[in-house]
């Protein structure tokens, strides 16, 4: 077999294998944009669920998958972000940094129902919290912390040293050239990472299933300690447990989620992409 | 002949990086006001020994020193504060090493760190510190446009310009033109040589006809230890060593 022949056998089979992961992608996206498309409408997207939530809208589900990514970014972001640059700017390199830094490259592995467990287990029984939004957002937010901080401790090593250097050499403090010279330079990375994050917390189901998520709920939470429903555990919920909702309403739940994760790992991609274009060293 | 005033007093200066011992037992001075110039091949502790000026070998983990290094007196590890001690040292490294910012946001970085916070005041030090490195003509009209965008050579003096806007005392050059070609190189020299007047110099070169140029007195550094210190027309004339002699004349390094 001469080398053109395998040029062209070689780049084939590499093209079949891309369309093989890249259709049931396609194909998954097609099926729920075309089933879903048809139940979205503003009244869909606003009103209270009726009829043992067969029909009316998923607005509870929305706000209360809102409210859980705030909350799991009020938490976790400041906390990810200081631990990053603690570990990147001024821990040493020595035995105990380095099991912190294995310790939370492994944290991203654990499966998302263990988290949920460990939610369940500090903040809905230990700390009395009960099943409730604040309860709910910890959990997320904990589960994405290793996200934002090996995010951001990414963001802060590519910040090339000469910075911090040149920072330090004009007379300025370790903090002050941290906050003027690093920062600055990381934070759309940080961005980027804490963004990808949030997408990860909107659409898991594991975590909030027993720390937050509620079946129904007649009204709007109206504080940090109320049970909220969240759209992951709607779309479970009224595909699996209540029989009857038409098919339309859970395609259409399934659209609203997927657009949601959607729209935030489109801006983390704006995001980077800007600073591509603005970085100059 | 008028006794010099002593600005940096090294006394018996050693310096490890993990094992290697970069500075063995070294001991000079460094005068007020002159133009104090150091040649050496590479390894010979050159740069250790500049960067031990401002302390910024402590950035390195592996440094360990021993020894004193006395600057107006006073020691410069334990009687200032390292933050002053680095504004009054300014630093020019090899590389021009500009911030990813505006020219002005550049020079007025360092004032800004020591509290300077008035536009009208920035802007007074922004010019001065650019007319002094000779530079304030070529980017007075471009002083909101990114630093990254001007020339090597223009890039290197805007460092020197960075400097002088703290109000430093010494200005330590750690081969500044080795990334410059001849013109701009003219440049550098000339601004560190109008520099003089009010600074004190200590420049470090591979460039060994740099240091003739320039150089008030100069130290020949070899594996980490001071060979010979004289005048420089000394030491490019009638060098006392032998080694010194081979350096200058290119038989080694």
């Amino acid at each position: 077999m001469n080398v053109k022949n395998q040029e062209k056998i070689a780049s084939t089979i590499l093209f079949i294998c891309t369309v093989l992961v890249v259709l049931p992608v396609v194909i998954i996206l097609g099926v729920i944009v075309v089933k879903g498309i048809g139940a979205i409408s503003w009244e869909f997207l606003t009103e209270m669920p009726k009829n043992g939530m067969s029909a009316g809208g998923i607005l509870p589900a929305i706000l209360g998958t809102l409210y859980l990514v705030l909350g799991a970014i009020l938490f976790a972001l400041p906390l990810g972000v200081m631990t990053a640059i603690y570990l990147v700017e001024y821990a040493r390199e020595n035995f105990l940094s380095r099991l912190i830094k294995l310790a939370i490259v492994n944290l991203a592995g654990v499966p998302s129902v263990v988290y949920g467990l460990f939610g369940l287990g500090i903040f809905v029984t230990f700390l009395q919290f009960g099943a409730s939004i604040i309860a709910g957002s910890l959990t997320l937010g904990i589960m994405i912390l290793p996200v934002i901080i090996t995010a951001t401790r990414e963001a802060l090593e590519t910040v090339p040293q000469s910075f911090r250097v040149v920072s330090l050499s004009l007379g300025a403090s370790k903090w002050q050239t941290i906050r003027h010279s690093v920062i600055p330079h990381a934070l759309p990375g940080i961005l980027t990472g804490t963004i990808l994050g949030l997408g990860r917390a909107a659409g898991e189901t594991a975590p909030i299933l027993f720390t937050v998520a509620a079946f129904y709920l007649p009204k709007l939470p109206t504080s940090v300690f109320d049970q909220t429903m969240a759209l992951p555990y709607h779309l479970y919920v009224i595909s699996t447990q209540v029989p009857g909702v038409s098919e339309k309403i859970r395609y259409g739940t399934a659209l609203v989620l997927l657009a949601l994760v959607l729209i935030l790992n489109l801006f983390a991609i704006i995001v980077r992409s800007r600073y591509r274009k603005r970085k100059k060293w | 002949m008028v006794t010099p005033s002593v600005k940096f007093d090294i006394q018996r200066l050693n310096v490890w990086f993990g094992r290697v011992q970069a500075i063995k037992d070294l001991t000079l001075q460094v005068y007020n006001h002159e133009i104090f110039s150091i040649i050496g091949p590479a390894n010979s502790g050159k740069t250790s020994f500049l960067y031990s000026l401002n302390r910024l070998n402590d950035l390195t983990p592996a440094f360990r020193y021993r020894g004193n290094i006395f600057m107006d007196g006073l020691d410069i590890n334990y009687q200032y504060d390292v933050e002053n001690l680095r504004k009054m040292v300014g630093i020019v490294f090899a590389l021009p090493t500009p911030l990813p910012m505006s020219i002005f946001d550049n020079i007025a970085y360092g004032p800004r760190m020591h509290g300077i916070k008035n536009h009208s005041r920035l802007m007074e030090i922004a010019e001065k510190s650019l007319t002094e490195a000779y530079i304030w003509e070529e980017v007075k009209d471009r002083l909101r446009t990114s630093a990254m965008n001007l020339s090597g050579g223009q890039q290197q003096r805007l460092c020197i310009a960075r400097i002088l806007a703290v109000d430093p005392e010494v200005i330590l050059f750690d081969e500044p033109t080795s990334g410059l070609d001849p013109i701009s190189t003219a440049k550098v020299e000339e601004a560190i040589t109008l520099l003089k007047a009010k600074y004190t110099i200590v420049l470090v070169t591979n460039n060994v006809s740099q240091a003739a140029r320039v150089g008030d007195r100069t130290a020949f550094f070899l594996m980490g230890e001071l060979v010979e210190l004289d005048e420089t027309k000394k030491i490019f004339t009638k060098p006392g060593q032998k080694r010194t002699e081979d350096y200058i004349t290119g038989k080694f390094g």
